[in-house]
This record gives C-alpha cells, structure tokens and sequence, in this order.
C-alpha cells in the first residue's frame, strides 16, 4: 500500500476518502441499510451514520467505487426499512411520528439501550434519504427510491416534536416523553431546522429559529469574529449538506458574515488554541488540532509529570472553553478541506507523518491521545466510527467535486426550509 | 494555667460566643417604649434594613428597627459570611493540588480539625457582628425592637403587646429556604443554609438537593474538607441564571474536585435505611438511589410575608415574588416601602443594601430612585468563582439589541498563568458597532473582585476605548478587563465587512 505521507496531495486525499467511504461496505447489513456506529464487535445501528452511508453511496457511485445500480439498491433496501419497521412509539419499535431511535438492531432495527428518539439524528438520516433522493433520478429502484423518500420525509411530524413550545426538545422516550433539554447556543442543529421548516406536511413554526438565534454568541477570541461553539464538528455537520458560501440568514446579515465564514474563523481559532496549547498538553501546536466529539480515552484521573491530568471516555470536547483532555480526533483536520486545504492537509501530513497509527487501514480513528503515556504511543481509540467516517467521505468530495452540495440543493424541500429560516442569497 | 497551657489551648474563646449574642440579640434585652410616632419603622435588621435604619438615624429621623431574630439577618447568621469562611478553609485544602503543581509539594498530608474550622466560622462572624451591633446601631439613636411584627393597620405595627406607629415604614423581612416537596424527607431530617452552619461533624457523605449558587458552593467546599458529596440538580446545567461556558466550566472543575454530579435528575421521595438517608432520584426514567448520611437542601427561598398581616396595611403580593413593589419599591400602601429579598428578584446581600438605600431616600427625601436603575453584580463563590454584572447576551438578542462579546481566557492572561489560576474567562458584551459596555460575565479565582471593576467602569459609562486606555498593574487578573478592551479597540480599527 506503501506510505501515505509519500503520496502526492490528490492521491493522498483520494485513498483516504476511498477508505473511509469503505467503512459503510464493510459495517452495513446489506439486507435491510442499517450502518454500525462504530466498527467495534456488537455495536448497534446509529441513524445518523445512515444518513452518512446514504449520501456516501453517491460519491462511490461518482468515484467508480460502486455500480450505480448497486448503490440504488442499497439505497432501496434502506428505505423500505424505514417505511416498513414499526413507528408505534413502543419501547422497542424503530421509531414514532416519522422520527427514529437514534440506536437501533442492526438485524431487527428494534431500539436498543433504551436510546431517545433522536431528532438531530433523524435529520442527519433525513437529509442521508433526501439526498439520495436526488440524486437518483432515473427509472425503477431509481424512481421507487424518489417515491419512498418523499413519503418518509413529509411524514416527519415536527409539529409535534415542538410540543407546544417555540423550540425543540433534543429527544423522546416512550418511558418518560420529552427530554427537558433543547439546542441553547449555536451547534449543529441548523440542518435540523431547515429540514424541519421545509416541511409540506408539519412544518416546525418560523418563530422557532429565531428563538434558537436568540441564544447565540457572537464573540470576539483571540482577534477573530466568530458564531462560537466549541466543538469542531459542530461547525461541520450541516456544512456536509448545505452549501452555506453565498447564503445568509438574519443573524449573518446583521453580522455581516454567513456560516461558511464561520466555519473558517471557528478552524483559525482551533489552530491558535492548538499553538497557545493552554493546557500544555503533548503535541498541541497550529499543525495538530481537531478536538470535537469522539471517543476518549476514558474517565479518571492520572498524575502525569507532576500535573493532576483528568481523562475523559466518549466526550464532546470543545475549544477554548474546554473540556479539552489533550485528545483529538485525527479525522477533523482532513474533514475541514472545503474550508482551507492548506490548513487542511498541512495538519494531516504532519499527523500521518508523526503518528501513522491514527489511521489503520486508511481510517481515521476516532480519538488520539498522545498526552498518555501510560501507554508507549499514546492512546489511539480502537477501531472506526462510522460518523467521521461519513463525514470526512462527503467533505472531501465537497471539496474536490462539490457533489453532495450540488445534489442537496436541487432538493426543493431544502429551498423551502433555507428561505423559510430566512436564508437569502445567489443559489437561493 | 502554665504558658505551655495557653499555647496549645483551643483557639476557639468560650466566649466568642457570647459577645456575638450581646452583638446580635442580647439575652437580658427590653425592647424600648416606643417614642411616639416614628418617622420611619424598618421590619427586618438585615442588610436591607440595617442600610435603611443607619442612614434614616444619620440624617436625623426617629427610626424604629424591628427584628424577630438576629440582628444581620441571614447574610451574616446563615448565609453570606460563615458560607464564605468555611469556603477559604476548603479553598486552602484544595492548594495541595496546586503546591503540587507548583513544584512544592506538601511534605505532608493536610488533616481536617472541623471542630476548628466552624469555631472559626463563629469567630469570622463574631468579628463581623461587630459592624451593626445593638450597641453601634442604639449609638445611632434607633429604637431596636426584638419580637415578630405585624400590621394592625395602614400606619400601625404590633410588636406583642406593643403598639408602634410610623409615617413611613420598609417591609425588609427577607426570605428563607423554601420547603421541599419531597416525600419522606421532612421524617428523615435535612439541612438548609439555616443549618448547615450550625452542624459539629463532617458529614461522611453529603447529598445536595439544588444546583444554584449556595448549593454548588456547599457541594465543593464540603467535597474539599473531605465529605463524599453529591450533587442533585432537576436541570440540565448548574446556576441557570448563567450562561453555559459559565456553567459547563464550575461543572467540570467540582468534578475535577470529586463531587458525583447529577445533573437532569429529579429527587422523587427520601426514606430512612440502616442509619442513612436514601434520595429516591429519576433520571430519565432511570431510578436509582443516593446513600448519605446528611442532606442539604437549596432549592431557592421563599419571601418572609406570611406573619406580617400585610392586608390591614392594604399592601398587596406579588405571587411568588414576595411585597408588590413599583419601581421605586413603594408597596401599595404609598407609606410603606420594601427592599431585599423580600421583594427583590435577586436575592443577593448587596441587591438588598441597594435596595433599601433606594427606599430610604424615596421614603424620607421625596427621592425618585428607580431599583430598574440599579446595575448589581452578582457572584457564586465557587472554584473559579463565576460573576456577572449587567445584560446577558440572551437578554439583549430576545430585545433586537446588537451585542458582542470580547472574550478573553483567562489562560491567555499573563498573571493567571504565572498564578497557575488558568480556568475561567473574561467577556464584556458590548454594543456591536460601538463601544458601549452592555455587561460583563467573569469566570476567575477572585471573579467577585474582578467584576466590581466592571461595575465602576459600568457606573460611570466609560466605554471600552477610554477602559483600555486605563493604566493597570501588571501583570493582574483584571489584566483580562484590560486585554478585551483592547480587543475592541483593535476590532473597531478594522472594517466592519471582511
């Protein structure tokens, strides 16, 4: 296979995508679509990482990966487990009101680990079905699969999942009903919004974005303008579908920005902190950063060169208010392409030539320590996880092609939802 | 007694006690006959009402002071002072980690006397008492009544037996800890901020029911002196009036100090077992149960009105709120006033002292202060010590105003980190596009110091251009003030659109 770090910047970014696009061939039952969380034995079926798989089918069919009509079917076979599991709300059902549980069997799509109804996956998956949807435009499965999708996407009550308020609730359990906690503070959450406002059927109300925009924070770090939030993922995963270069809703008007800024000056930001290295911890500088949510290596506390260092598991880890534990995720740098590539691949081949064990197989693992010594290499996260896998697949194809952006915009319920938050600009 | 004797005797003095009773609510005390009509009855002789009856009695006016328990209410009996004394005691626990740190590691492990630690409590407030003592306040010349009061009518009070008539009067009970709605907790026994101060043993393990201001605080206080302590909060974040860095940051740094953190959890019923005390909790439909051996209970406080017959003085309520205040805190009955937590939304010593400096010079001046123009701080007293002072950025989006925050970490601050007091952060929200300071949020080791510069500079409308150009000391944590301001200043240098 030879050594990635000698390979030439488009052959490099090419096998890295190629291996990660690879994950959901490796970790999908192919008899009904669902995708495992993570690569690990026993893991569950996230949504969300389907939602990754649906639109990654595209890009391998783009690449020659996959035979289109292959991919179709993959894509067919996801979709008519969705329209066909039970949506009675039951403990152990797949779903209710057109949302899913965010874990579910990967044989019997039943929820498991008594998971919440998950409304920021289910839009992850959604916007996974409605890509698709696009992009499959021709005749038989091509044409069943446009059928299903509509009918999944428009029979998604978000109505309800406001419950009676302006905002909406993170999640449901048939056990206890809504969860009493919402979205306060800019995040990932904007792909839901747009989705659940585009809606022709139960349409989230306006004034529900609008009361999320009233929790954000626009500050001043570090000599840049920035919509803050600390994790970096979080200045990712709507970016994944939506083109936001161009388009801009009030707050961005009043700022005189828009989300794919932000998303530049958030990446500055987490390259100062990695250089400044607060926390003094091993490794940190402009060339090596990426703390977002991934795995950790787990809870506790460790005297480390006389310093009191406390370690956590599966975290969402954030900059500059923390909590940063030393560790990152290897995949982020990479999957921040569309937005500089110098930074980009800069940090990448400094990772990879430093570090090649964060990317076994040509997958990025989920978390790197290299602060904990108490093992020779650091700590490296134990096989894949399927969201930054999907992710890193849809922002490198973003970057070299533009194919997930192109594709999601022709969708019409995207426009709707955009214009309805009130998004104005040119591919509006 | 021999010298050696003296020298390692306690250092507690029996009598620390007593001077603070003789301070406070003297033993042998007659009330007075009162002198006529009064120019202005207080209820209440904490910081409201002390405020009030000092200044009345300086400017000459006959002021009644009528209080049911001690004078200094809770501020100094239950709540601010001793909370605070016990809370440097844990802060000097918690420096072995930094000695560590430091590279001077303690040669030995610190061991806790808790016998010592709430005999200094006592003394800390003993030597506060001293400030608004019986003596200095009958030095004044106000008439000191103990005993409840209620109102026989709309210029009249009744002390017992004892009739009191007034021109003008401020209501200035209070509040107290509200009562839980927990069943099974009233039989096994709890403690509130009325209590807690008043125990003779560390508590093995602690259960906290409440994760406001003194409830974080008691948590990891107790957590350092060596409790197992767990804290049980029905939010999903700490101190919901503070923003989520804010928040997020305390949580992790009583983490960090071993406080098991329950957040999103509701305590559902409280029974006995084997000589603890089990919380019954859900969360999320989860049940499970907290072993303690004592319960803290801070679940907010509720206003001191019940006793006061508030109706034959024509004085109405505010449901939970307490008195019924205009702006300028007069009640309903245009004689009466109130002030402090009894009608204040923040329930904060020095939201009480304004308040009643406010009512004081409405009162007996004709003033026309308004409370809506008061810009008060507010701090919680953990570690970091989180502040605030003025607009929240929610607050100015949900009314349409422009606001930025200059953010800067307090790990980016040279004397935090030479300090090794690195966590926290300063942010001062200005109105965008101009230099105009809207508010300021402050998480720091002495984040209480720090923010009262903020309210100068707020006070006297300095904006950020004229604050950056304020000389400091250097190197200083409020270096952070210094270094937003320039932030700004740099900002505004730059055009707007990039």
């Amino acid at each position: 296979m030879g050594d990635l770090t000698e390979l030439s910047d488009d052959a490099l970014v090419n096998r890295l995508q190629r291996g990660a696009f690879s994950y959901f061939l490796d970790y999908a039952n192919p008899e009904n679509g669902l995708v495992a969380d993570t690569s690990r034995s026993g893991s569950p079926c996230s949504i969300a990482v389907v939602g990754f798989a649906l639109s990654c089918y595209t890009i391998a069919v783009e690449n020659g990966w996959l035979e289109r009509a292959a991919a179709a079917n993959l894509v067919l076979k996801t979709l008519q487990f969705f329209t066909q599991s039970p949506q009675d709300g039951g403990p152990d059902s797949t779903g209710y009101k057109g949302f899913y549980y965010h874990f579910l069997d990967m044989r019997t799509g039943a929820r498991v680990w008594q998971c919440e109804l998950s409304l920021i996956d289910t839009a992850l998956l959604l916007a996974g079905i409605l890509t698709a949807a696009s992009y499959f435009n021709g005749d038989g499965d091509e044409s069943e699969i446009r059928a299903l999708a509509d009918a999944l996407y428009r029979r998604v009550d978000w109505r309800w999942a406001q419950n009676g308020t302006e905002t909406v609730s993170q999640g449901w359990k048939p056990e206890c009903g809504f969860l009493h906690y919402g979205w306060e503070g800019y995040n990932e959450a904007t792909i839901l919004y747009v989705l659940g406002l585009g809606s022709p059927t139960f349409p989230l109300t306006q004034k529900g974005y609008v009361s999320w925009g009233s929790t954000y924070q626009w500050e001043n770090l570090s000599d840049t303008d920035v919509l803050y939030s600390g994790p970096l993922f979080t200045h990712l995963f709507s970016h994944a579908w939506i083109d936001f270069r161009g388009i801009r809703d009030a707050f961005m008007r009043e700022k005189h920005s828009d989300y794919f800024k932000n998303t530049k000056a958030a990446i500055a930001l987490h390259r100062e902190y990695g250089e400044r290295n607060p926390h003094d911890f091993k490794d940190y500088n402009r060339n090596f950063w990426g703390i977002t949510a991934g795995d950790g290596p787990s809870d506790g506390a460790l005297q480390l060169d006389g310093r009191d260092r406390r370690f956590f598991g599966y975290m969402s880890r954030g900059v500059p208010y923390g909590p940063d534990d030393g560790t990152i995720a290897p995949w982020a740098m990479l999957a921040t392409l569309p937005f500089g590539a110098d930074a980009a691949l800069t940090g990448t081949r400094h990772l990879l030539t430093t570090y090649p064990q964060v990317c076994p197989n040509d997958r990025f693992a989920s978390g790197f320590n290299p602060t904990l010594t108490a093992q020779p290499d650091g700590w490296l996260s134990e096989g894949w996880y399927g969201l930054d896998q999907g992710l890193l697949a849809m922002m490198i194809e973003n970057y070299r092609t533009g194919l997930i952006w192109e594709t999601f915009r022709k969708c019409s319920y995207v426009k709707v939802g955009l214009k309805r938050a009130g998004f104005e600009g040119e591919w509006l | 007694m021999s010298m050696s004797d003296k020298l390692t005797a306690p250092k507690a003095k029996p009598d620390d006690e007593e001077i603070f009773v003789r301070r406070v609510r003297p033993e042998l005390w007659q009330n007075p006959t009162p002198r006529g009509i009064y120019d202005f009855a207080i209820v209440g002789a904490g910081p409201a009402g002390l405020v009030a009856a000092e200044s009345a009695a300086r400017l000459g006016f006959r002021v009644a002071l009528i209080e049911r328990n001690r004078i200094g209410g809770n501020s100094l009996n239950l709540g601010s002072i001793p909370s605070k004394s016990i809370i440097a005691t844990a802060r000097t626990f918690a420096a072995k980690r930094k000695a560590e740190e430091t590279g001077a590691p303690l040669p030995i492990e610190p061991t806790l006397n808790f016998g010592e630690v709430m005999a200094r409590m006592r003394r800390v407030r003993t030597r506060v008492s001293e400030h608004h003592s019986v003596e200095k306040l009958g030095g004044l010349g106000i008439d000191i009544f103990f005993g409840a009061a209620r109102f026989e009518g709309t210029d009249t009070l009744l002390i017992a037996d004892t009739k009191l008539r007034f021109k003008k009067a401020l209501i200035a009970t209070g509040a107290r800890p509200r009562s839980p709605n927990i069943p099974g907790l009233d039989d096994i026994g709890y403690l509130t901020s009325a209590t807690i101060f008043g125990i003779s043993a560390l508590p093995r393990r602690l259960a906290v029911i409440g994760g406001g201001p003194l409830g974080c605080e008691m948590a990891q206080a107790f957590c350092r002196l060596g409790s197992h302590v767990t804290i049980v909060q029905n939010d999903p974040k700490f101190l919901p009036r503070e923003e989520r860095d804010a928040a997020e940051i305390l949580s992790r740094s009583m983490a960090r100090d071993g406080v098991v953190i329950r957040l999103n959890t509701t305590v559902v019923g409280a029974r006995a077992a084997e000589g603890a005390k089990v919380l019954e909790t859900v969360d999320n439909n989860v049940k499970s149960d907290v072993e303690v051996d004592e319960v803290l209970l801070s679940i907010g406080r509720v206003p001191n009105v019940e006793e006061l017959n508030l109706e034959a003085a024509g004085i109405s309520l505010d449901g939970d709120q307490g008195v019924k205040v205009d702006d300028f805190l007069c009640t309903t009955n245009p004689n009466v006033y109130a002030a402090g937590d009894v009608c204040m939304e923040l329930k904060f010593t020095n939201a009480a002292e304004a308040s009643g400096r406010i009512a004081t010079q409405n009162a007996l001046s004709r003033g026309q202060k308004c409370q809506s123009q008061l810009t008060i701080p507010w701090c919680t007293y953990c570690d970091p010590e989180i502040a605030h002072i003025g607009t929240h950025v929610w607050e100015a989006r949900q009314q349409s105003i422009p606001i930025k925050s200059f953010t800067v970490m307090m790990h980016d601050v040279d004397r935090a980190i030479t300090d090794g007091q690195n966590l926290g952060f300063v942010k001062i929200h200005v109105e965008e596009g101009t230099d105009k300071i809207l508010g300021a949020t402050i998480v720091a080791s002495r984040a209480s110091e720090l923010v009262n510069e903020m309210s100068v500079i707020m006070s006297t409308g300095i904006g950020m251009n004229d604050l950056a150009n304020i000389v400091h000391t250097y190197p200083a944590e409020s270096g952070g003030i210094v270094l937003a301001a320039l932030a700004c200043v740099r900002n505004h240098m730059r055009p707007l659109s990039k």
